[in-house]
């Protein structure tokens, strides 16, 4: 499979990179004449397949989509396509007929034959949420107009879970919020989101769902609501007071407890810098405590994007991946795909790298 | 409480503060949307009623009455009960299969909405939105350009390329 080592984007920061990861716009589409996925036979699927890889929307910018069947990729690379969030859990654990479309700035990727026949997504770094829409759109206007999508009069985009009926769209932000859980802000976030009809959920690969403090907040209507409603509501009103509670969060603590803040994040520098073995979840957690002094201005001579690739690089396949020979010489396991190997090998390799990466 | 509207003697729907002039206001909903404020749509009666039909009663059990309902989808052979049971529903016609079971679920899920407000894919419409897309295009490459993103500047302009391109060959 040609992924590159990690995403070609994952080290730029975008606006608002202190709190906002990431930008997500994801569509959902289906095809007339052909039942949804979970309804199609394995034949049907294979009909959808090739139907799809044969729209000539590959012209997206110009540049061509690399196209991965998941049937005949390996458990190791299936995994890496989820760890790069270009895929869903759900889609590397099935087994049926699959395959995902892939921009060659990875910032655009099409999963055919998830729950529904497409999900397209554009993934962009920082708050560029109007930025991903606008790609998306593009992308499916180019799809319309070579591909029949089940529309309703009344329930517009038509999506096997009546749930996402109506505009299909979900937007997302990925959020970095250790303010607000050190400021135990967080169950207050929740029920605020709740309200407004906002899921958050722990998000990062592997480890506990909130190792590394990061937050995915999502629509969670489609009906209803136009796209540009709801994206004028989460650029203009949503993720800016979110943003700025976090920003809030980290003042407070600044203000209030300095020292022990600098002791955390020096600390934490510490141990990536000279631990011989590094388990997954240690990693996000110290990996995270530099992410925030970076953004605080306490580690002058680390880079964000470094620190932002090695969320991603300490991901299991992704770690076995790694340039062996930079790192060490250990052959490790091959990877399970729900099932994540962090035996001694893997923790010393992962160490290795954090320690090559950070200047240990 | 039944206060007035400021302007009129309607009832007031809407309570705010006024922070200019630092007191309160009172209007009713024809003032408040006069005035600007974002007024919350109640649902039609209809629609409640819709909802409180195929809701079952509190304490009972609900009574499926299949008999009378399709059984399952001519298009794909799809059940309501296997929808009740995965979530899923078979294909893009088993929203006509079920439409009336559909309803009140669709509108428990998505907050009483009861109809798609949005984009649809309507060929007639592309050029117009090419057009707003063009200019919202030119719009950001000046910006990239004023602020010397250059990169982004050209990546823009590539974009802007491709969209020609594609107007010419309609
Ligand atoms: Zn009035
Ligand atoms: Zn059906």
């Amino acid at each position: 499979m040609n992924l590159k080592q990690t995403g070609p984007w994952i080290e730029h920061s975008g606006p608002d990179a202190d709190v906002v990861v990431s930008s997500r716009a994801r569509l959902a589409r289906n095809l007339t004449g052909l039942p949804f996925v979970n309804q199609a036979s394995d034949t049907q699927r294979r009909e959808i397949l090739q139907l799809v890889r044969s729209l000539p929307f590959a012209s997206e910018r110009g540049e061509g989509l690399v196209w991965i069947d998941l049937q005949q990729s390996t458990s190791e690379d299936r995994r890496l396509l989820f760890e790069r969030h270009l895929v869903s859990r759900q889609f590397i654990e099935s087994v049926s007929p699959r395959a995902v479309a892939i921009a060659d700035d990875e910032q655009l990727s099409v999963m055919v034959n998830e729950e529904d026949h497409l999900r397209m997504q554009v993934l962009l770094p920082g708050l560029e949420l109007e930025e991903a829409w606008r790609r998306a759109v593009e992308f499916d206007r180019r799809l319309e107009k070579h591909a029949d999508i089940a529309v309703h009069p009344r329930w517009g985009y038509l999506t096997a879970c009546p749930t996402n009926v109506g505009t299909a769209i979900r937007f997302s932000v990925m959020l970095h919020l250790p303010g607000l859980r050190l400021t135990n802000e967080l169950e207050r976030l929740r029920r605020a989101s709740n309200d407004l009809d906002l899921a958050v959920r722990g998000f990062y690969g592997e480890g506990s769902d909130s190792s590394g403090d990061f937050y995915q907040v999502s629509n969670q209507l489609t009906l209803g609501v136009s796209e540009t409603d709801l994206l004028a509501t989460f650029v203009g009103e949503v993720v800016p007071r979110i943003v700025a509670y976090e920003r809030m969060a980290r003042d407070i603590l600044v203000e209030r407890s300095a020292t022990l803040l600098e002791d955390r994040v020096h600390r934490a520098l510490g141990t990536l810098r000279s631990a011989r073995l590094l388990g997954i979840e240690e990693s996000m957690k110290h990996l995270s405590r530099v992410r925030l002094g970076i953004a605080l201005g306490l580690l002058p001579d680390v880079p964000l994007g470094t620190v932002q690739r090695l969320f991603l690089e300490v991901q299991p396949a992704h770690l076995r991946r790694i340039r062996p020979d930079s790192i060490d010489d250990t052959a490790l396991e091959p990877v399970g795909e729900d099932r994540m190997l962090d035996d001694e090998r893997t923790r010393r390799r992962r160490a290795a790298l954090v320690r090559h990466e950070l200047g240990g | 409480m039944n206060t007035k509207c400021d302007k009129c003697d309607q009832p007031a729907e809407v309570h705010e503060i006024d922070v200019e002039a630092g007191r309160d206001v009172h209007l009713c909903r024809e003032h408040a949307v006069e005035a600007g404020f974002q007024v919350p749509q109640s649902a039609p009666v209809t629609e409640l009623l819709t909802q409180f039909a195929t809701m079952p009663p509190p304490g009972e059990k609900p009574t499926p009455r299949r008999a009378e309902r399709p059984t399952a989808c001519e298009h794909c052979g799809a059940t309501f009960a296997r929808f009740r049971k995965t979530g899923l529903l078979g294909c893009p016609d088993c929203y006509e299969s079920f439409a009336r079971q559909l309803e009140a679920v669709i509108a428990r899920s998505q907050n009483g909405a009861n109809a798609h407000v949005g984009r649809v894919p309507d060929r007639s419409s592309d050029l117009v939105d090419l057009q707003a897309l063009r200019r919202s295009l030119i719009e950001e490459l000046d910006r990239a350009v004023a602020s010397e993103q250059y990169e982004r500047a050209a990546d823009l302009r590539d974009r802007l390329n491709t969209l020609t391109a594609d107007e010419a060959r309609g």
